[in-house]
């Protein structure tokens, strides 16, 4: 789950941080005084979406000529009519796609007397089950570019998680870094109270780019892209609250009601399957026999069919479903389970495109024969080849 | 021969007395009679757990120390909730279980970063979470994988999917080669046993005649595990082997379903994983239904 960059610095102000003054609006009329309670005279008024670039980013309603999701106000009427030209407004950043995403929120917040850009992050390393900073004195930019051209430039520290951030750990992170004086007495607090947010929060990604140096040498969390566990959500109902649906996809919010795990994409054929990696593979068989996936669903191990049945109504919802691929390797999911989702759904909801059904595993006999006996037009497969090839060509018709 | 378990593995089931521990249970029972020795519920311990298909019953014990005391115990499998699945692994470790199964989806991270942190401490292996555990045809069944479709024979197949186990089980069987063991490591970016675990298992089975490798996206696991084959079959140690890899049209940036399948920051692309495996010798399948006979082909190509 993500969470808005205001959101993000209000959470690590919690745990000490030193970040900005600042006022998130969601109108233009709370603009003038979420300005009149900053300091002035500089002020950032800054897109809220779950996206990267957006300063660079491009308002599709304003043309090319326009500035970007970010900008720099030197006065409170500056920053009303930076507001009244972004908020409500469409835009789109290399992380976008090209249809962009509406700015419903803008943050406003007290300018910066910036010396130095670093870059910062805290991440899970899986190449070594630890959590590890990344740290390089290359901020502001891209850090897949400052990684691809200069890689000596970026250096990951891992993190004992039975020690914690020790002292020589911060030492190591402000040598790289380069901090000395203030600044450096900055992050030799700063960097275990990130960890501390970090863990305590169960966050899978906490990046600071950039983390800068004033020119009076203080260290100040410019931007903060937070990410949680959804694993963990469940022992932080704080965090759940600071969800905003309006950024994500209305067929993977219902899923996630259900518990299904579930990706829209831009094909036609509608796939349900158990197991995240028969879900993909499903997905590669279907292009290898030309056509393209709808959607990636696992309905999961632990499926009911009344989970089914949602499942089965979110994919014939999506109208580009033009035939729907119910695949199923029973293990811990019983396939007259499935079965008796699929029969249910496809009484409730009608089927008004081609169905195969492939089911192996625990209880496939059972499986198969309710569908056999239930009078519903079921394309029934033997195997993931049988099925694949089936779907595509009642698809092409 | 075959890996990690056989007949005389003893397991302890923590979680037994669920819905899912209890079916699981009876039907690991129910295969060739794998040695369920007891379960674990703290509150429960001195009662007895009744399986709903034969009557047969198990101790419960109100510790796995207790339970591996009573019973000699030398692995266990996990089916607790998400919430208390590392508290339940930890248990294990302390006792001293030689393997530990984690079967658990939903397992937050950095409970798995404590866990593998005190793996390292110990002598226990942990194969999991997120998997569907580990089974030896006609021998033991621990986990979750439908044991109908296994043959004894002489694969061994490791996978980080489930459900793609099973695909390559039933291929391997339909195809008469059977299999010695077959593992599943789990779909989480942090975890017990790696490919490369396994991979050096496999090499080192005499019983093992070739191998299948199943990923997917996301992480540089299968990157390291060809690395690894490159250099033992330097030192001469080499089978033939069949792979696949999941998520060719998985979209950047978004994870599929596991909570390690995800394509961050450009790496972890199933192209790469493809690339790495292929120069490592492994006829890679681009049909997840072909993994059987790509391994035959592996097998002629092999001996020629």
């Amino acid at each position: 789950m993500n969470i808005h960059e205001h959101q993000a610095k209000a959470l690590l102000k919690q745990y000490g941080a030193p970040v900005a003054a600042g006022v998130a609006i969601f109108s233009a009329g709370a603009a003038e005084a979420a300005a009149r309670s900053l300091p002035g005279p500089l002020y950032v008024v800054k897109s809220q979406i779950h996206a990267g670039g957006r300063g660079k980013g491009k308002f599709k309603e304003l043309g090319p000529d326009a500035k970007g999701g970010v900008r720099l106000a030197r006065s409170v009427d500056e920053v009303k009519a930076n507001v009244a030209e972004m908020l409500h407004n469409t835009l789109v950043t290399k992380q976008t796609g090209p249809a962009g995403k509406q700015v419903n929120r803008l943050y406003i917040e007290d300018g910066a007397d910036i010396a130095r850009e670093l870059y910062l992050s805290i991440l899970v390393d899986r190449s070594v089950g630890q959590v590890s900073f990344v740290a390089s004195t290359e901020g502001g930019m891209d850090i897949e570019t400052v990684a691809a051209e200069t890689p000596d430039k970026i250096i990951t520290l891992a993190i004992d998680p039975l020690a914690g951030v020790t002292a020589a750990d911060a030492a190591r992170l402000c040598d790289a870094l380069k901090l000395d004086g203030d600044a450096r007495t900055d992050g030799m607090s700063l960097f275990p109270i990130l960890y501390k947010a970090f863990t305590e929060k169960d966050m899978s990604l906490l990046e600071i780019n950039p983390l800068i140096v004033l020119k009076n040498n203080r260290l100040r969390v410019l931007d903060a892209k937070v990410s949680f566990d959804n694993n963990a959500l469940f022992r932080h109902p704080d965090v759940v609250e600071l969800r905003d649906l309006t950024e994500e996809d209305s067929k993977e919010i219902e899923a996630s009601k259900y518990d299904l795990a579930y990706v829209a994409l831009d094909g036609n054929i509608g796939c349900m399957v158990n197991g995240a990696g028969l879900a993909m593979a499903t997905m590669d068989i279907i292009k290898l026999y030309g056509a393209e996936p709808a959607n990636f669903l696992d309905v999961g191990g632990g499926a009911t069919a009344e989970k089914v049945t949602a499942a089965f109504k979110i994919i014939t919802a999506d109208p580009n479903v033009k035939g729907i691929l119910v695949n199923i390797f029973g293990g811990i999911m019983r396939c007259d389970v499935i079965a008796e989702g699929v029969l249910t759904a496809v009484r409730e909801v009608g089927l008004k495109v081609p169905l195969v059904v492939r089911l192996e595993g625990t209880r496939v006999a059972e499986g198969k024969k309710m569908i056999a006996e239930s009078g519903l037009n079921v394309i029934p497969a033997d195997d993931l080849d049988d099925a694949a090839q089936k779907i595509v060509a009642a698809v092409k018709g | 021969m075959s890996i990690l378990v056989n007949k005389e593995t003893k397991v302890l089931v923590q979680g037994l007395t669920g819905k899912t521990g209890t079916f699981h249970t009876e039907q690991a029972l129910a295969y060739y009679g794998t040695k369920m020795v007891g379960g674990i519920h703290p509150q429960k311990g001195g009662q007895t757990w009744t399986s709903g298909v034969d009557g047969s019953t198990l101790p419960i014990f109100s510790s796995v120390a207790e339970g591996r005391t009573e019973t000699g115990a030398n692995a266990s499998v996990v089916y607790v909730p998400p919430a208390g699945a590392a508290a339940a692994i930890i248990e294990a470790i302390d006792a001293g279980i030689e393997f530990i199964v984690c079967i658990t989806e939903g397992v937050p991270v950095l409970d798995m970063v404590e866990v593998k942190a005190r793996l390292e401490k110990s002598r226990s292996r942990l194969l999991g979470p997120n998997c569907p555990g580990i089974l030896t045809p006609e021998e033991c069944k621990i986990g979750i994988m439908p044991g109908n479709i296994f043959k004894k024979g002489s694969v061994g197949i490791v996978s980080r999917s489930g459900t793609l186990t099973y695909e390559a089980v039933y291929q391997t069987t339909v195809n008469g080669l059977g299999q010695t063991t077959a593992v599943g490591i789990g779909g989480d970016p942090v975890k017990g046993t790696e490919f490369i675990d396994v991979l050096e298992l496999f090499l080192a089975d005499a019983a093992t005649q070739s191998m299948v490798m199943i990923g997917e996206i996301g992480g540089a696991a299968e990157e390291d595990a060809a690395q690894f084959l490159i250099d033992e079959a330097k030192r001469g140690r080499k089978k033939p082997m069949a792979g696949f890899i999941a998520g060719l049209t998985a979209p950047k940036g978004r994870t599929m379903g596991h909570a390690g399948a995800v394509v961050s920051g450009g790496k972890g692309g199933a192209e790469d994983k493809i690339e790495a495996m292929r120069a490592a010798g492994i006829n890679v399948s681009k049909s997840p239904a072909k993994i059987g006979e790509a391994l035959s082909e592996a097998i002629a190509a092999f001996k020629a």
